[in-house]
């Protein structure tokens, strides 16, 4: 393995400080998991997992979830292009028992929130967009 | 753009097999996922047809280990190497840290890996990225071939062919049988971490 000096803490672009991600930490527990959401991923367009939280009963690959989210998510948008939108609005999944809710937090970052009949997608909806508003203020300052 | 986590002390970083296609980038992952069980937290993802070529990617992360402090996981990806895939190709090589280039030994190959090489350069310029500067492993791939009496390119060849100006790391292997695919994997890593270490200034 190469060679890497000490207190390195952060070798890259895309670092938030430890306060940044715990406000965001908090931010996805708040507004989501606590009302009902199964598991909620902060992800950047490469695929990568910022910050993720779930209720604890949650079995989920988030990491190949986080990967396949970021491929739908360019998919989708480069079909927008092809027909002359900017992007499509709502992303959305329905299952039996479980269902996706995708929303872009701005130009880097993806929310992806799993979750069941606990909650309406009305109120999930509402819940998401004020989680990315919280989350918008935060990366600003980074 | 790899990330770091200085919460939970953890690095990401992504890493794409690129090359044309039938040339064994799956094959690669597919070796690495048989050898690395425990390096391995989930399963493959794998996008593909039904003749199992690669229609978007293949996906598995991969537990490198503890450096400094920080427990590093590279995301290992695959793109699909026909031509007419470039849109999807394009998509995965969104935010890459590193870049396995797997060529195909077959001499009948030898004007496809041009291609692929000249599309690789393409596309990471559409992301602003430099292909003489990212991190980049050659593997010449099939090299069990040759035992076959099947014509394969010599390396020095293949060296001319894709490595005259670039001048990276290249390793002839078999990710049939496994050859240099590990070795080819420990060296993109090596390179990564070192560009993000490079990054800081
Ligand atoms: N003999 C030999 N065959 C190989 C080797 N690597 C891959 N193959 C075979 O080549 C074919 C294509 O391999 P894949 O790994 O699917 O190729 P790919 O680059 O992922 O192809 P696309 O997904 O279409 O881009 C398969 O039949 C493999 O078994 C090798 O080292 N030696
Ligand atoms: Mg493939």
């Amino acid at each position: 393995m190469a060679s890497y000096e000490e207190n390195s803490v952060s070798f890259t672009e895309n670092s938030l400080d430890q306060r940044q991600l715990e406000e965001i930490e908090r931010i996805l527990h708040s507004d989501l998991i606590s009302n009902g959401v199964h598991c909620v991923l902060l992800i950047d367009l490469a695929g990568n997992i910022i910050a993720k939280d779930d209720n604890g009963a949650s079995r989920i690959d988030m990491y190949s979830l986080a990967a396949l989210s970021a491929a739908n998510f360019g998919a989708v948008e480069a079909m927008a292009k092809i027909v002359g939108e900017e992007e499509f609005a709502l992303l959305f999944h329905k299952g039996e028992s479980e269902s996706l809710y995708f929303g872009k937090v701005n130009n880097e970052l993806l929310i992806i929130t799993v979750f069941g009949k606990e909650i309406s997608l009305g109120l999930l909806r509402m819940k998401v967009a004020d989680a990315m508003e919280h989350i918008r203020k935060i990366w600003r300052k980074f | 753009m790899a990330f770091i986590n200085i919460k939970n002390k953890e690095v990401q970083a992504k890493i794409v097999y690129y090359g044309p296609g039938r040339g064994g980038k799956t094959s690669n992952l597919e070796y690495i996922y048989q050898q690395f069980r425990d390096r391995i937290p989930s399963e493959m993802v794998s996008i593909k047809t039904h003749g199992d070529r690669t229609l978007f990617f293949d996906f598995m992360p991969f537990m490198v280990g503890k450096i400094k402090g920080y427990s590093v996981r590279v995301q290992l990806y695959t793109v699909p190497g026909q031509v007419k895939y470039d849109a999807t190709r394009r998509l995965v090589l969104k935010g890459v840290d590193g870049v396995v280039f797997v060529a195909d030994s077959l001499s009948v190959q030898r004007k496809k890996n041009l291609i692929s090489l000249k599309n690789l350069q393409t596309n990471l310029a559409a992301y602003k990225k430099d292909i003489f500067k990212i991190p980049l492993v050659l593997q010449y791939n099939k090299r069990d071939l040759e035992d076959q009496g099947i014509p394969v390119l010599p390396i020095d060849i293949l060296e001319k062919d894709l490595n005259q100006q670039l001048k990276v790391p290249s390793f002839p292997a078999s990710a049939l049988k496994g050859d240099n695919v590990v070795a080819t994997l420990k060296k993109i890593i090596s390179l990564t971490m070192v560009a993000f270490q490079k990054g800081l200034t």
